[in-house]
């Protein structure tokens, strides 16, 4: 889960040089502050739980920041792995669904053919009550 | 609701509102900013005002509005934009969900050609500039009927930019002239539409079906070129048409096909804009000019209070009749964009750049589509006043109608009446019985035929205009009879016998020689009183324009 957390920290960081909306340091800087960590908790839903895992992200934002000691002016950057592959199209045609049954086995409460969730988003509590966060 | 009044007149280029203040807004002083030289010495339309006035104020300045609108209309595909399940509105909840549309992990997303060639042929029909490359990303926030966490969208280079969007209002003192005004379109994008939520208070819980999630969606992004909710709805209408010309979308707002949102902020003239807010879930044709201003009006009101307009979003409240916060929005949105890793990049094509020796299948050419591209309301509307020389008033009505421009053609083509004639039938007559009725134009008892063969009679002047009236209104009631049937029946062909009316006036002449000394005499009036007498005594089979002719030139020998 934390892997995932410092992969999405990167992004919010990198992203910060290429326009990204991301509430990234300021270039250079290499702290993570307290409101970066509340902030990326609550859009991804992870749980850095402790000062070590901040830590962690520190050093791995140091380890990506080496990046830019690579001259990219007049570059064109690369937006995917993918960029010299063919888009596949496919044709209008009607393939797939009817397996409502297959597919509401997976979810926990079902009612007549409906998922059930919780009502709207359950707001993430604040940085002071925050509890261990727990998978519903 | 002790709202202060708020008039507004939508002077030359922009709807214009007035502060707080009883009286005529004339002479109020001269508005300041450039754009105000424009509007002095044009016609401008004095709305209703809202509610009675309160106790004026002084020194009040214009505002003017600022409206942008993001649309969303459901492609007409068979399928979805990136998996195989079908697209359609009602259907048993979860039936047509795809593993990927459920989100299931292993799954990837497959565009479709269909929804590609539908965003192609928007984006020629506004006059777009269509990207060759465009780009997929994914747009990220939480919420139970969006399975993925994110929506794939085009977020950094959409499939086509620049555009403009040409629509038509009424203006004028009785609404009576029509003029065109233009909002840029900023850029078209494809994305995922997501699934559906019923909100259960009761059981506080929320039922989720993904029949919709992953139906692929036109998100056109007009600027904030326009200034009204008069405006605002005129432009989504004539989207509306250009989609459902086009066949790319069925555009019905009450089927959520099509969807608004729109971002509105005021200023005074001359100032920098103000604070916008987003107002969604404006999902009625109805309501959507009313929403709009109830939200100009609400921070005008804002502001003149001395209070501050938040960048927020809002909702429209049908029954309170204006617009609230919008809950479950904890300050501003991240979206954290990241390019869609599964997806390369879209290529468009023409007959210059097209590949030699490609599957004609995986390529799309932008200049095949656009020579196949069907005929635009606009070009329509210019049609139908170059051919029939009707005004473009009559032109839009025609077109407002579905099924109503079939209806007027089919008359066309079986009657040898005057076009106007027709057009005047059509858009008087049958729209007003059909308007009166709530029917659609399919719903029509009188088919094009038998108003064809209405009008033929009429035109023949074997039927008085009046008697035509009669014979519709039978029509519309019972059918099974043809019009000259009626006609025959009731005996309301127009009398042909020249000498009989001769005999008939002249009788009438020596029954009452009062009203004939009346007429010598110089009254007006009285010469009608003869008309009357005769029709009744023609049991109302004589042209009132043909006796008066006869009894004119009896009087005068």
């Amino acid at each position: 889960m934390w892997v995932r957390a410092v992969w999405l920290g990167l992004r919010a960081s990198a992203g910060g040089r290429r326009g990204f909306s991301s509430k990234a340091d300021p270039q250079g800087s290499r702290r993570v502050t307290a409101e970066l960590i509340e902030h990326l908790e609550r859009l991804a839903l992870v749980d850095f739980g402790s000062q070590e895992a901040v830590a962690r992200l520190e050093k791995a934002i140091a380890f990506a920041d080496r990046l830019r000691a690579v001259d990219t002016d007049g570059v064109e950057p690369m937006e995917s792995v993918l960029e010299d592959r063919c888009l596949y199209l496919r044709s209008d045609n009607v393939v797939e669904g009817n397996c409502a049954e297959e597919l509401l086995q997976n979810s926990h409460r079902v009612v007549e053919e409906y998922f059930v969730a919780p009502p709207g988003n359950i707001s993430w509590p604040k940085l002071d009550e925050k509890e261990p966060f727990s998978h519903r | 609701m002790a709202t202060p009044v708020l008039r507004w007149c939508c002077l030359g280029r922009r709807c214009v509102f007035a502060g707080i203040g009883g009286g005529s807004r004339r002479g109020r002083g001269v508005p300041t900013g450039s754009t105000s030289s424009e509007k002095r010495g044009q016609s401008s339309v004095a709305q209703q005002p809202l509610i009675t006035a309160q106790k004026p104020r002084k020194g009040e300045r214009e505002w003017a509005a600022v409206v942008g609108l993001e649309i969303h209309a459901q492609i007409a595909s068979n399928s979805k934009l990136f998996s195989g399940s079908q697209v359609d509105f009602a259907a048993p909840p979860n039936s047509l969900v795809s593993f990927f549309d459920a989100s299931l992990p292993g799954t990837l997303p497959v565009l479709n050609r269909r929804c590609v060639e539908a965003a192609v042929m928007t984006g020629l029909a506004l006059d777009c500039h269509i990207n060759r490359r465009s780009l997929f990303d994914r747009k990220h926030y939480f919420y139970a009927d969006l399975p993925a966490g994110y929506q794939i969208t085009q977020q950094r280079l959409p499939i086509a930019v620049n555009g403009r969007l040409a629509y038509s209002i009424c203006v004028g003192k009785r609404r009576s002239q029509m003029v065109t005004r233009t909002a840029g379109v900023k850029q078209i994008q494809l994305e995922q539409d997501s699934g559906k939520s019923l909100h259960d208070s009761l059981r506080s819980q929320t039922l989720i079906d993904l029949n919709r999630a992953g139906v692929g969606l036109l998100e056109v992004v007009l600027e904030p070129d326009m200034s009204c909710g008069e405006e605002a709805a005129a432009a989504v209408r004539e989207l509306q048409l250009i989609l459902q010309a086009l066949g790319t979308s069925q555009a019905n707002m009450a089927e959520g096909q099509l969807r608004v949102d729109a971002n509105i902020s005021v200023h005074h003239p001359g100032e920098p804009l103000g604070i916008r807010t987003e107002v969604k879930n404006l999902n009625s044709a109805r309501f959507l000019a009313k929403a709009i201003d109830c939200e100009i009006q609400r921070q005008i009101s804002e502001l003149e209070n001395g209070g501050k307009i938040l960048n927020e979003t809002r909702s429209f409240d049908y029954k309170l009749g204006c617009t609230v916060p919008m809950r479950d929005k904890e300050g501003k949105q991240d979206y954290r964009f990241m390019p869609e890793p599964n997806l390369p990049p879209l290529l468009l094509y023409d007959s210059r750049s097209l590949p030699i020796g490609t599957d004609p299948q995986q390529v799309i050419d932008i200049d095949r589509i656009r020579e196949r591209l069907p005929e635009l309301p606009r070009v329509t509307r210019e049609k139908l006043v170059q051919q029939y020389g009707m005004l473009p008033e009559h032109s839009f009505a025609l077109l407002n109608e579905v099924g109503l421009l079939e209806f007027f053609q089919n008359v066309i083509k079986e009657t040898r009446a005057e076009p106007k004639k027709v057009t005047s039938w059509v858009l008087n007559t049958l729209l007003g019985f059909l308007k009166q009725q709530n029917l659609a134009v399919s719903e029509s008892p009188v088919t094009p035929s038998a108003l064809a063969e209405l009008l033929d009679l009429l035109d023949r002047k074997a039927i008085s205009s009046s008697a035509a009236k009669q014979v519709f209104e039978e029509l519309w009631r019972s059918k099974g009879k043809t019009p000259a049937q009626m006609v025959a029946e009731k005996k309301l062909e127009l009398m042909q016998d020249a000498e009989a009316l001769e005999q008939l006036c002249r009788s009438t002449l020596e029954a009452h020689p009062q009203v004939v000394t009346d007429v010598k005499k110089g009254n007006p009036r009285a010469i009608n009183k003869l008309i009357g007498l005769v029709r009744r005594a023609t049991l109302g089979r004589a042209d009132p324009t043909a006796i008066k002719e006869v009894l004119e030139r009896q009087l005068s020998s």
